[in-house]
């Protein structure tokens, strides 16, 4: 309806051509102050308590308890090149490191060809595959931890990076399933016939036109993988015992209750633990948001 | 897909052609060779279909689907995780969970968090996401700015948070600096109030996911709407009522239903900010919390685990009836775009 009353109006609109043009711009020039002093506000809630922990890395423990909203003065690096000269911190940010590389490699090697299946095969159970997966995303990962936890101490892997990654993979692979087969299902089935014609299989259409094909899907769902590998924090607590296999979630958490009385300290290693995350947000900004937009729309 | 299709209408028309000949492969007609080739082509298929997807299935099955399974078996006996489980108790774990006042704690907690999440964060999401859609300066900047927090690890969040919000506090220290000095609290300790301090740090974090799902939708609906409404003389905030909003509706829903999950299981921020223990004291304790003090902390697996399927229940209950009656459209409509592509 609304369009054909659009397309009747759209005549006396076009007569009047500056005015549809100042209907457009109007509330930006009414509310730009307003939209600036709120959005600045927000932005300030948002980020003035990562500020604050940066910050105060950079003070001492006195300066902190004097004034625990002051700036830092003076400034102080002894907080952050200490924890920079630790084993332990470059030792837990190792492990971290290889939990997400290894984490997010294995979801993206069997998330692929599994939504491959799911999104260009024609067979029976394909619906029951899909729902499956789907379904996994109501299945929380803290609601399994404790059979899981058992699960992985019979299997020995109990104090091994290997007891986080395998199941790591396995709760990633519903996010990746959903993500990627409606971008399988968009490659063009032209391009599939010119391959078959050409007499490639379709394992051989799978790694020579697929993968290059999606690797924006596939760049998007490594990312969230290894962000997700990076934060996670159940699953190592249970999993983990030694402080040399921990990783930076529980390694911030040790370092904060072994140094209770040394705030400043505890707010180096914490904006140290955060830094590695918000870098690689900075770099890939705009496949995360697009990534996650994209997964609600698809 | 369209190479079987194409098989497909190619043995359709063969059957139509001469019909009851497809039934018959053993007999020697002449389509008999490509009707071999066919059945090779498909135990060809069916082998590729288990080397893709084989991997990915039984790692689900084993890590996923399992546990959950364990769990509900491990809720019917007490046990304290030695061996394997020989106590059968029947339901009794769930008899005990039924009367015991802890958990009604906890689970009054976590539906309050959840209810007031949706309160607080929705509408609020949706105000960002209406100030954020106009045309200003630095647009893109604000909304990474603003998405921050939601990147950062609950660990991170916990830890910074615990040491901003205690009485000699940062917060408290800003607030005596501005001379809002009787605003100070104890903002974590205080029982009547730590609960909607965890609220506040739920909203501070993950605000901006939501503001971002709310910026995709409303850059999905077309600016053609506007222009017409605006063209009928529709003031801004009329536009927002009646077009805006309805249309927001898909993501808003399937926000809602991404946020009830999420808070169902809420465990890192309570686990970093005030411990199992003093969450319970604090008021703050969710189911998650005392599942696992239950079960990991006490060694009484058993409940522990009746814990968790009760958690699980709630949620597949919330699920299944979301989906009947709120989700029910918005899916539809995405499974036959699913199917038409």
């Amino acid at each position: 309806m609304s369009v054909t009353t659009a397309g009747s109006r759209i005549p006396r609109a076009e007569g009047g051509g500056t005015n549809r043009r100042g209907d457009a711009g109007k509330p930006d020039t009414w509310g730009s102050p307003v939209t600036y002093f709120v959005s600045l506000m927000l932005i300030g809630a948002c980020v003035a308590p990562v500020i604050y922990i940066v910050i105060g890395g950079f003070r001492t423990n006195s300066q902190i308890t004097t004034s625990p909203a002051g700036l830092p003065d003076p400034w102080v690096v002894s907080n952050y090149t200490d924890v920079l000269r630790s084993s332990q911190f470059w030792g837990q940010f190792a492990n971290s490191v290889m939990v997400a590389l290894a984490s997010t490699l294995g979801i993206v090697v069997l998330g692929l060809m599994v939504s491959f299946v799911i999104a260009r095969y024609d067979f029976r159970l394909k619906g029951a595959m899909y729902s499956l997966f789907a379904a996994g995303l109501m299945f929380p990962l803290v609601i399994a931890i404790t059979p899981l936890y058992i699960i992985v101490k019979e299997l020995g892997l109990h104090d091994n990076l290997l007891g986080v990654i395998i199941p790591q993979i396995a709760f990633g692979l519903p996010t990746t399933v959903i993500i990627l087969v409606p971008f399988l299902r968009a490659i063009p089935n032209e391009i599939e016939e010119a391959a078959a014609i050409d007499g490639t299989s379709r394992l051989g259409f799978f790694f020579r036109m697929v993968i290059p094909l999606s690797l924006p899907g596939v760049v998007t769902v490594s990312i969230l993988a290894f962000i997700g590998s990076w934060n996670n924090y159940v699953l190592p607590l249970y999993i983990l015992n030694s402080t040399a296999n921990y990783t930076l979630p529980l390694g911030v958490q040790a370092f904060a209750s072994q140094w209770s009385t040394d705030t400043a300290k505890v707010l180096a290693f914490t904006s140290l633990a955060m830094l590695p995350a918000l870098i690689f947000f900075a770099v890939f900004e705009k496949r995360i948001v697009g990534g996650l937009t994209g997964a609600v729309k698809g | 897909m369209s190479d079987t299709l194409g098989t497909d209408m190619v043995s359709g028309r063969q059957s139509q052609g001469t019909p009851r000949a497809g039934d018959a492969d053993g007999s020697a007609s002449p389509a008999s060779p490509r009707a071999a080739a066919r059945r090779r082509g498909r135990a060809m298929m069916r082998l590729e279909i288990a080397f893709l997807s084989g991997p990915a299935i039984i790692m689900f099955l084993a890590f996923v689907i399992f546990p959950v399974a364990l769990a509900a078996y491990y809720g019917f006996y007490r046990w304290h995780g030695y061996g394997p489980p020989t106590e059968w108790v029947g339901f009794n774990n769930y008899k005990l969970i039924l009367e015991d006042p802890a958990f009604h704690d906890v689970m009054k907690h976590t539906f309050m968090i959840l209810g007031l999440s949706l309160v607080v964060q929705g509408p609020l999401a949706i105000a960002m996401a209406l100030l954020l859609n106009q045309k200003i300066r630095g647009r893109s900047a604000i909304r990474v700015l603003i998405f921050v927090p939601y990147i950062i690890s609950e660990v991170i969040v916990g830890t910074g948070w615990s040491l901003m919000l205690p009485e000699s506090g940062a917060l408290n220290g800003l607030l005596s600096n501005a001379g809002l000095g009787f605003l100070g609290a104890d903002w974590l300790a205080d029982p009547d109030l730590a609960i909607w301090t965890l609220l506040g740090i739920i909203t501070w974090k993950y605000i901006g996911f939501a503001v971002i799902l709310m910026l995709a939708g409303l850059q999905s609906i077309p600016d053609e709407l506007f222009e017409a409404a605006a063209i009928d003389g529709a003031s801004y905030w009329q536009i927002q009522r009646r077009i805006t909003l309805p249309l927001l509706g898909p993501t808003i829903r399937i926000w809602a239903f991404l946020s009830i999950i999420g808070s169902l299981q809420l465990f890192d921020l309570v686990y970093i900010i005030w411990g199992p223990d003093v969450a319970g004291i604090a008021g703050t304790s969710t189911m998650a919390i005392y599942m696992d003090a239950q079960g990991r902390s006490a060694g009484n697996y058993g409940y522990g685990s009746a814990i968790a399927v009760v958690m699980f229940l709630i949620s597949l209950v919330v699920a299944l009836i979301y989906q009947r009656f709120v989700l029910r459209r918005d899916l539809r409509g995405a499974v036959t775009e699913g199917t038409n592509r």
